[in-house]
């Protein structure tokens, strides 16, 4: 809500300053957008009346003005804009003028005429963004004045964010009531005088949707000067209100809409045919509204109609062909109450809005649709003349939404507050928000305003009561509760600590836009039909990720682009999976690794990262969870991934997840040129821990053996390994697979493994014999089963 | 005897010449090995007359004495050198970078959400979180929100057609908990939300936090002393705070919560628009409307909610200036955290 300092307190005049008056609505929830002057200064121009206007003899666009600004002798002015004619009256900077973007009026020779100062369009005055010719004023406006204040512009403009709860404000008189309540002001009264008619004439109303319009006030104003121009006051009102002028019929509904919080519509009364019935429309019918698009109606939606024809949608706009014109004679003027969600509905049904609209939507004031005609007649009257017939009037008191009543417990307020105001405090305060109290036996009968449609429980009251009482006035407790210590299950790791451990082995955290490009989503799960938005903010961002992969390559991408050579990252977060008719909302960690295994350091040589680095990360991860024995990795396909470096993840059989190489063919169309490394797990897989148990420690030595074999290169080391545990049984302590190769001095389809075994016995220390026994047993049950060589 | 004198001479030259233990060894060889010089007088004092034996004896082993003295100052010499050498030669450059994989770093807005969860859970309260596509009920009709209220256009939405939607709160999660649980609650809800927004300062994902607690005699003036408490121990500085009016379907009353500008110090500038302040959470007590449609007895029970964008508080504790970049993800900003 948009309006000048000045309106404000023709309605309302507290003694404090603007500044003082901007903290206090703030602090009362009407918060203060901005306060700027209205208009930039500007000094040394004067009203004008242009005497006589001839071609410049040395220029056809240029003419040259006589214009009086009241000194004894007309002013020479050379003026370009199109609009110049003699007889109207215009702002003139004259020398010594200084106007806004610090441009000063000199004496200047244009052509080899010596003009004497310039004719101003509103822009160049720095009161419109943008102006096609010059500013021309009313006929009555005085010849020679300042027009700094002719237009009164030693004001203010205060912009006010509203809630859509305070509809009530949305009006120079709601923002005047609220005023007066914060500042303990009275409000000035603006009493309308009684219009009295010089016509009968009335026009048949018949309200048909009485749920949706419970009130329709109408007026007959006959033979207007529709073409008279808006007095200054009025255009400048609405200027600084943010409404541009148009009309002077549309700029009177306007400004009774601003100053009373009614919005209003006037028609041709001749384009009326019949009598006006406020119904649904039915379906398919069709309107052109006022800003020429065509709507196909449909029955839901509230219009206004006559005997024929839709003529606007109700309360959201009017249609074109019964919009007031310059030609148009006689008016029928519409003040109407119509219901909330009507109107919204119909706002939403058509992607609409309105001034008029926004206020319906969020309720205005049920009682004051014969107050508002009133005051447009009167304006109306005032500037476009004309004769006014009776007021009509169509209401269904029983639909009429009624002043709620609204019991209010003392106990209650100090409740909800956490404090106890004084009875007459409360009183007080409620009062002056315009409530009126009986008190009872536990508190009040409390009876809201009808401008006030938001107030409809108790625990609204309170609100009033302490928005009033100011919140910074309200004490600071600390609350009180049970003590009580929450479980805290330390089998379950937690999330922080996962991505502490990941972090910690190099990897950067990132965070992605959980919805991506279809194309990308495509690129990785072909087979799979992502969740798709249907009003997606772009068509990068249109379609849910079904797996945290696209997210990580693109950021790669983005980080390759800024010469980055080496990038670990992980993301955590939802991914979209559907299943059936389902959707699946999946806890993931997934992570992307490019470039060397470390970062370039001295000293050691820089290897690019493999497969079993981002593994050996892995595995370290599953290390937290206590349980790291029970992940087994399985070749495994996955279409994104190359199809002889992927590897599923499993835990107890249970799938955890997946890692890989990306496919070469994915790569070469990100024209990526090394190998990107990918994985993403199920976060509950990982997060499920254990409470280690303690075993004693052995006193007896410890025995290493190493074996180096010579295997089909097909033989999973996970095999030989399950192999040599099998038969280790409990004297294994530990085996490690520490080097394998293939290569010069291997014969091509064999590779060579190197294993040690730890060997230690429980309660006694082991005898040469045993060892020899077991590694002989090892050996030629390697060779018997996979035809493996001890290697020399 | 004036030979003895010689070769006590002599060996003391050779001894001095020295310049590597293994020639010392020789020398030592020389003069006191078994066949050595002054073992060869020792041996042959038996030649001597029995008188002249005693003095002639200890006039040997003098020397013998003498040289060993010579010979074992002459080694420890010898060897120190050597160790200060070996060491001089083994001395590395100290300023060497050190070698290792290098740390990675959480997110900055996982750092906020870490500090969030540690400051509430003091508290008492749980960390709670949920599905990010919700239906209307959750997200809307359940928290006051009926179809075609104006609070709507409040929060533009992003849907998918089907009656489901991207969360744009966080409050469909405590939904979902006061559905599932009995008060007392205290729980806290952080994750990702949506909202059909992209500019300079709003991007269409971010991330919030928003508190619930549910109680007896759970009142307004806990909801300030909570908030102020946490504000100021979250920014670890006594920042100025005020509570302003404001409106949330969800809540009543509800509040906006503005602290002093950082940047500034609430002198107006740029960042504050000239105003001092800067708004940071909303919040209020839970409407008794959502209390009832969660089947809670709203007369017996109160509560209060808030919620904060984490992105926002990230930027202002680090001074981070363009929303943006929490999501684009360039490693040089990411490595500054």
């Amino acid at each position: 809500m948009k309006f000048s300092e000045s309106w404000l307190r023709e309605w309302v005049n507290p003694k404090i300053t603007r500044e003082e008056l901007c903290e206090k609505l703030t602090m009362a929830g009407l918060e203060i957008e901005e306060l700027a002057p209205v208009s930039d200064t500007f000094s040394g121009v004067l009203v004008g009346l242009v005497l006589h206007v001839e071609k410049h003899p040395e220029a056809d666009r240029l003419n040259v003005c006589q214009v009086d600004v009241g000194l004894a002798q007309p002013l020479p002015i050379v003026c370009g804009a199109t609009n110049v004619k003699a007889g109207i009256k215009v702002p003139v900077a004259v020398e010594g003028a200084l106007l806004p973007r610090n441009i000063k009026i000199t004496l200047a020779k244009v052509r080899g005429m010596t003009s004497h100062g310039m004719l101003c369009t509103a822009h160049e005055l720095g009161l419109a963004e943008e102006s096609n010719g010059l500013f021309i004023f009313p006929d009555n406006a005085p010849v020679g004045k300042d027009v700094w204040d002719y237009l009164q512009l030693a004001d203010y403009l205060l912009d006010v964010s509203i809630t859509p709860n305070r509809g009530d404000c949305l009006s120079i008189r709601g923002m005047a009531n609220e005023v007066a309540a914060l500042t303990e002001s009275a409000l000035i009264t603006h009493k309308t005088p009684e219009i009295i008619t010089t016509i009968k004439d009335v026009l048949p109303v018949t309200i048909s949707a009485e749920k949706e319009c419970p009130r329709y006030v109408g007026r007959v104003i006959r033979a207007v000067r529709a073409d008279a121009s808006s007095p200054v006051w009025l255009q400048e009102r609405l200027r600084r209100s943010g409404i541009r002028s148009i009309s002077p019929i549309v700029d009177v509904t306007n400004f009774v809409m601003l100053e009373l919080g009614q919005p209003m519509h006037a028609f041709s009364l001749d384009k009326i045919v019949g009598g006006i019935d406020v119904r649904m429309a039915k379906a398919n019918e069709t309107l052109k509204l006022l800003d020429g698009s065509d709507v196909t109606l449909n029955p839901e939606t509230l219009v206004i109609a006559d005997q024929e024809k839709p003529l606007a949608i109700a309360g959201v706009m009017g249609g074109l062909d019964s919009a007031v014109t310059l030609l148009t004679q006689d008016v029928f003027l519409e003040s109407a109450y119509f219901s909330p969600n009507t109107i919204a509905r119909a706002g939403r049904n058509y992607h609409l809005s309105s001034d008029s609209a926004y206020r319906f939507e969020r309720g205005i004031d049920p009682t004051i649709q014969r107050t508002a005609i009133e005051r447009a007649t009167q304006l109306l009257l005032d500037i476009v003349g004309g004769k006014p017939g009776p007021v009509i009037e169509v209401s269904f008191d029983e639909v009429i939404p009624r002043p709620a009543v609204i019991k209010l417990r003392y106990k209650r307020v100090s409740a909800i507050l956490g404090f106890d105001i004084e009875s007459k405090k409360i009183e007080n305060l409620l009062q002056r928000l315009g409530f009126t109290t009986q008190k009872i036996n536990d508190g009040w009968q409390v009876t809201v305003p009808p401008r006030r449609s938001d107030i409809a429980l108790e625990v609204d009251l309170i609100e009033e009561i302490a928005r009033l009482y100011g919140y910074d006035n309200i004490p600071c407790h600390h609350p009180r509760g049970t003590l009580q210590i929450n479980s805290a299950t330390e089998s379950k790791i937690p999330l922080q600590k996962l991505r502490q451990a990941i972090c910690d082995l190099g990897y950067n955290e990132v965070v992605t836009y959980s919805f991506i490009d279809k194309k990308m989503q495509a690129l990785i799960d072909p087979t799979i039909q992502p969740k798709e938005l249907l009003n997606p903010i772009t068509a990068d961002m249109s379609v849910m990720r079904t797996s945290l992969w696209p997210g990580l390559i693109t950021t790669l991408l983005y980080n390759l682009n800024r010469q980055q050579s080496r990038v670990r990252v992980f993301e955590t977060g939802l991914r979209f999976m559907p299943s059936g008719d389902e959707l699946k909302q999946e806890r993931m960690l997934a992570g992307l690794v490019y470039g060397s295994s470390q970062p370039e350091q001295w000293g050691i040589s820089t290897r690019p990262a493999d497969f079993f680095d981002v593994k050996g990360d892995l595995q370290n991860v599953f290390k937290l969870t206590g349980c790291e024995g029970e992940f087994i990795f399985k070749a495994a396909a996955h279409s994104a991934l190359h199809p002889g470096q992927t590897a599923q993840i499993l835990r107890n059989g249970q799938y955890v997840g997946i890692i890989g190489t990306l496919h070469p063919a994915i790569l070469q169309g990100l024209k990526v040129d090394a190998p990107v490394f990918v994985f993403e797990l199920f976060l509950d897989q990982l997060e499920s821990g254990t409470v280690k148990q303690f075993t004693s420690l052995s006193k007896f030595p410890e025995i290493r053996r190493d074996i180096a074999l010579l295997i089909d290169q097909t033989v999973p080391a996970e095999v030989i390994q399950g192999t040599i545990k099998e038969l280790g049984g409990e004297l294994l302590k530990e085996l490690k697979l520490f080097d394998v190769y293939q290569g010069k001095g291997i014969e091509p389809g064999l590779k060579s493994i190197a294993v040690a075994l730890t060997l230690q016995h429980a309660s006694r220390t082991l005898v040469d014999e045993e060892v020899a026994d077991l590694m002989e047993r090892v050996i030629v049950t390697l060779k018997g089963r996979f035809n493996a060589e001890l290697r020399g | 005897m004036n030979e003895l004198d010689e070769l006590l001479k002599q060996a003391e030259a050779h001894i001095l010449q020295a310049t590597d233990l293994k020639s010392l060894d020789l020398y030592r060889v020389q003069y006191l090995g078994k066949k050595g010089q002054l073992t060869e007088y020792l041996k042959n004092l038996g030649q001597l007359p029995a008188e002249e034996r005693p003095l002639a004896g200890q006039r040997v082993n003098a020397i013998k004495e003498k040289v060993q003295e010579l010979l074992d100052e002459r080694v420890s010499l010898l060897k120190n050198a050597h160790v200060a050498n070996q060491l001089a030669a083994e001395s590395i450059d100290v300023t060497l970078p050190g070698r290792s994989q290098d740390f990675g770093t959480v997110h900055p807005v996982t750092k906020t959400r870490e500090r969030l969860e540690a400051l509430f859970t003091q508290m008492g309260f749980s960390v709670v979180d949920g599905d990010e596509i919700e239906d209307d009920y959750h997200n809307f009709a359940a928290l006051n929100i009926p179809d075609l209220h104006p609070a709507r256009a409040m929060q533009d939405t992003f849907y998918f057609g089907d009656g489901k939607l991207l969360r744009t709160h966080m409050s469909p999660v405590q939904i979902h908990v006061m559905n599932q649980q009995k008060p007392p609650l205290r729980i806290i809800a952080m994750g990702r939300v949506y909202r059909r927004d992209f500019d300079l300062t709003h991007t269409p994902m971010f991330h919030q936090i928003e508190g619930l607690m549910i109680d007896e005699q759970v009142s307004f003036a806990d909801l300030k002393g909570v908030l102020i408490n946490f504000l100021q121990a979250f920014f670890e500085s006594p920042v100025p705070i005020r509570f302003r009016p404001s409106y949330f379907p969800f809540t009543e009353p509800s509040a906006e919560v503005d602290i002093g500008c950082l940047s500034c110090k609430s002198q107006g500038c740029r960042i504050c628009k000239n105003t001092g302040w800067l708004e940071v959470l909303g919040c209020g007590m839970v409407h008794p409307n959502v209390l009832s449609m969660a089947g809670i007895d709203s007369e017996r029970y109160t509560g209060w909610a808030f919620g904060i964008g984490i992105d926002r508080l990230t930027m202002l504790r680090y001074g981070i200036t363009d929303l943006r970049s929490f999501f684009e993800n360039d490693l040089r900003f990411l490595k500054q955290f």
